[in-house]
């Protein structure tokens, strides 16, 4: 058994047209047993920044945390709100300062970030544990049902999907992934951000 | 903690090694980190060095990211390709740029390969491998060309042409039956390309795209995807799903733009 | 005395133990959708072992009769002697009862085939496709050891873990709500069944290094079946050999070979 298989839990981050997604499992295992179904792996970090930490739930609690801080830091210090390519290096930084003794975190982020124009231009980004960098166009996946995610994503997402067409996809990919996952299910929670709202949703899907 | 929080010293922080420890003590394998099977090269030609490599990241048999940058800014005239833990390479080759920078700012001098090799190898000695970062170096300075590769625990080797990664056995193949002393511009790039084809064809660790990075004494040339021989094909079905597919529990909208309604209560004031 | 030193040696004192590993994993990905009156049985042709590329045309898809094809998966050594023991058990078949063995038939004589070796098993997932003797497209998956089940839909191998979240969704529907008035099918057509099997091999392309090269497609059409458009596919070619009625037809796509 792998520590990222002890709680159990998947992140999935998808691209749409000027509009980004993720989604997440709400499983709280103790390796096989089912401990909590309302276990929330992501976190708002602004406005228009969202992050999600499977992983070991220990550290799930405390990097929110050191997150919440380090991003307060930079606001008041800054006196602005962070960029997501500034707070995806942020994370990336934070887990490489552990790179001898890792946080069991693999954290995916999705948001929009300003351009000079005046418009928001969708983003996306994952780490491994130890915080390299993956900046993908399409979707980015993490957790204990990766392949599954992986597999389904690449043969349901495609290019520029609206708002509503994307909850679909990334619904239908997270739902059928975490039903072949022995440690990740018992709900999804769905979020997309758009430049003007952040539509939440709780799918009915599997509990088994 | 507290302090520690708000002040944080460089470097490693160890405090999470006890607690992994005990887990691993207790039979728990700690999960592996990406790294990249690659195939990165390198080749003097006659009037400097080109750098080659392939883009795919990968987590154990599965493609972690389909169009990486492996070829890394060290300075203006000098990069650094990486092969081993993604992370890693990533880390050092940034750290080494910074202080390259300072280096060239304390002295008032273009900073040579050499010390950029220096720093590498002394960094990675330190770490006796832990930090896991096969590198290629290359650059042009005041003394010309020169290429160098640095293996994970610290010792370099100064070759004419070289090659790393999963993919090193196809791509020198190449190297060797194709490499001769003053090619030009355009032929040493064909063979760097097709070194780079070799690993990404016959290597399962390298795939994707090819990047290239043509040094000479004044201009460098960053060439993203100068070949992409594996664009995915067009798929035979759209798999866009109709609206109401999902079904739901619980929404919740929450709206960035505040909705503000101004009613005005009771006679307006007389402002005559 | 050169003796007593051959005697006192650490090698000739005590015991050694030795180890073998006769095992080896060649990646490669097989899968097998049934329909109302077809069956699609379809592997990659990538054979390797760790990094390296052993060949890039390997068939793990294999024609057994008309009505039957047997896809093997695993170790590759094992799943080639393995169709040829199945093969010679058919023939056998064959000359005593002068028509093909049915499908189900063939099923269970796999299952006792692989449970033979139960104490050093044929390292190989099968999943068998064909028509069964009602006329109805059939498949069916094995573990090593001989566990079977009758299913409409599985994916073995590498990217397993891939293709079958994907084919969960796209063939049982699931986690779809059906649209009012429009109730999910319950057979696919034979035109879509293979538009989603190129597609779930060209998706295990991109993210599994062990999938790869190229693509080999068998269609078995039930006796008095129409065609349903495949004489049209790119490429097609019939592999019939009786006059039973089932037609066999075999399809090969590239599939990208980084």
């Amino acid at each position: 058994m792998s520590i990222m298989e002890y709680n159990g839990g998947s992140v999935i981050a998808m691209v749409g047209k000027d509009c980004v997604a993720i989604a997440s499992d709400l499983r709280l295992g103790n390796q096989a047993l089912g401990i909590s179904s309302n276990f929330q792996k992501i976190f708002p970090v602004t406005d228009r920044i969202y992050l999600g930490l499977p992983g070991l739930a220990t550290d799930v609690t405390t990097l929110r945390e050191v997150f919440r801080f380090r991003v307060n830091m930079y606001t008041i210090k800054e006196e602005r709100e962070i960029e997501p390519e500034t707070f995806a290096h942020l994370v990336s930084s934070t887990l490489y300062e552990r790179r001898f003794g890792p946080y069991f975190i693999e954290p995916v982020m999705a948001g929009l970030s300003k351009v000079a124009t005046g418009g928001f231009k969708p983003f996306i980004a994952a780490t491994d544990l130890i915080g390299c960098l993956n900046f993908a166009k399409d979707f980015v996946v993490a957790g204990t049902a990766s392949s599954k995610l992986y597999g389904a994503a690449e043969g349901l997402w495609e290019p520029d999907l609206e708002p509503e067409q994307l909850f679909e996809t990334i619904s239908q990919t997270m739902l059928n992934a975490v039903d072949r996952d022995a440690y990740s299910g018992w709900g999804v929670v769905v979020h997309v951000i758009e430049k003007d709202k952040i539509t939440t949703r709780t799918l009915k899907g599997r509990m088994d | 903690m507290a302090t520690a929080a708000v002040y944080s010293s460089p470097g490693f922080d160890f405090s999470n090694e006890i607690r992994n420890n005990f887990l691993a003590s207790k039979g728990i394998p700690l999960p592996k980190a990406t790294s990249t099977g690659t195939t990165i090269v390198g080749c003097i030609f006659e009037d400097g060095i080109i750098l080659g490599a392939d883009t795919r990241a990968t987590e154990g048999p599965i493609v972690a990211d389909k169009n990486c940058e492996k070829i890394h800014y060290i300075t203006e005239s000098i990069r650094c390709c990486g092969a081993g833990t993604a992370a890693d390479t990533e880390f050092v080759t940034n750290l080494i740029s910074s202080n390259m920078e300072m280096h060239a700012l304390t002295h008032n001098r273009k900073p040579r390969v050499v010390t950029a090799m220096t720093m590498l190898k002394q960094y990675l000695f330190r770490y006796q491998g832990h930090v896991g970062a096969a590198l290629v170096l290359g650059g042009v300075d005041a003394t010309g060309p020169n290429l160098f590769t640095i293996a994970p625990h610290g010792s370099t080797d100064k070759l004419p042409y070289v090659t790393m990664g999963s993919g090193s056995l196809a791509a020198m193949a190449v190297f060797e039956s194709g490499w001769r002393k003053g090619m030009s511009r355009e032929e040493a790039l064909t063979l760097v390309k097709s070194a780079i084809s070799a690993g990404i064809f016959n290597d399962l660790g390298s795939g994707s795209n090819v990047d290239a990075c043509i040094i000479t004494a004044n201009n460098t040339e960053m060439l993203r995807n100068v070949e992409m021989p594996n664009e995915r094909v067009q798929k035979e079905r759209t798999y866009v799903f109709p609206k109401g597919t999902t079904a739901w529990k619980k929404e919740e909208v929450r709206k960035l733009v505040v909705q503000e309604e101004v009613r005005l209560v009771g006679e307006a004031m007389d402002t005559d | 005395m050169p003796d007593m030193i051959a005697l006192s040696h650490p090698a000739s004192g005590h015991p050694q133990q030795r180890q073998f590993n006769p095992y080896s994993e060649n990646g490669g990905t097989i899968l097998a959708i049934s329909g109302a009156d077809f069956s699609v049985i379809a592997g990659d042709t990538r054979q390797s072992e760790g990094y390296s590329i052993q060949t890039r045309y390997a068939p793990k898809v294999f024609r057994l009769t008309d009505k039957a094809v047997l896809a093997v998966n695993g170790f590759a050594a094992d799943g080639n002697m393995f169709v040829k023991q199945v093969r010679q058990r058919l023939e056998w078949y064959r000359h005593a009862h002068a028509k093909d063995m049915p499908l189900r038939a063939i099923a269970r004589l796999i299952q006792t085939m692989l449970y033979a070796r139960r104490f050093f098993p044929y390292y190989v997932y099968n999943i068998l496709g064909g028509i069964e003797e009602d006329g109805s497209g059939a498949v069916y998956s094995f573990d090593p050891v001989g566990s079977y089940e009758r299913e409409s839909c599985r994916a073995a191998g590498a990217a397993q873990s891939l293709v079958q979240p994907f084919l969960d969704n796209q063939i049982y529907f699931k986690n779809q709500v059906p649209q009012p008035g429009h109730p999910h099918p319950k057979h696919l057509p034979l035109t879509t069944v293979i538009q989603l099997v190129i597609d779930s091999f060209t998706s295990a392309t991109e993210r599994h290094i062990e999938v790869g090269d190229g693509l080999e497609m068998f269609v078995v059409l039930a006796k008095g079946s129409p065609l349903y458009g495949l004489e049209n596919i790119d490429g097609v070619q019939e592999m019939t050999a009786t006059n039973d009625g089932e037609r066999l037809f075999v399809v090969r796509r590239n599939l990208k070979r980084d």
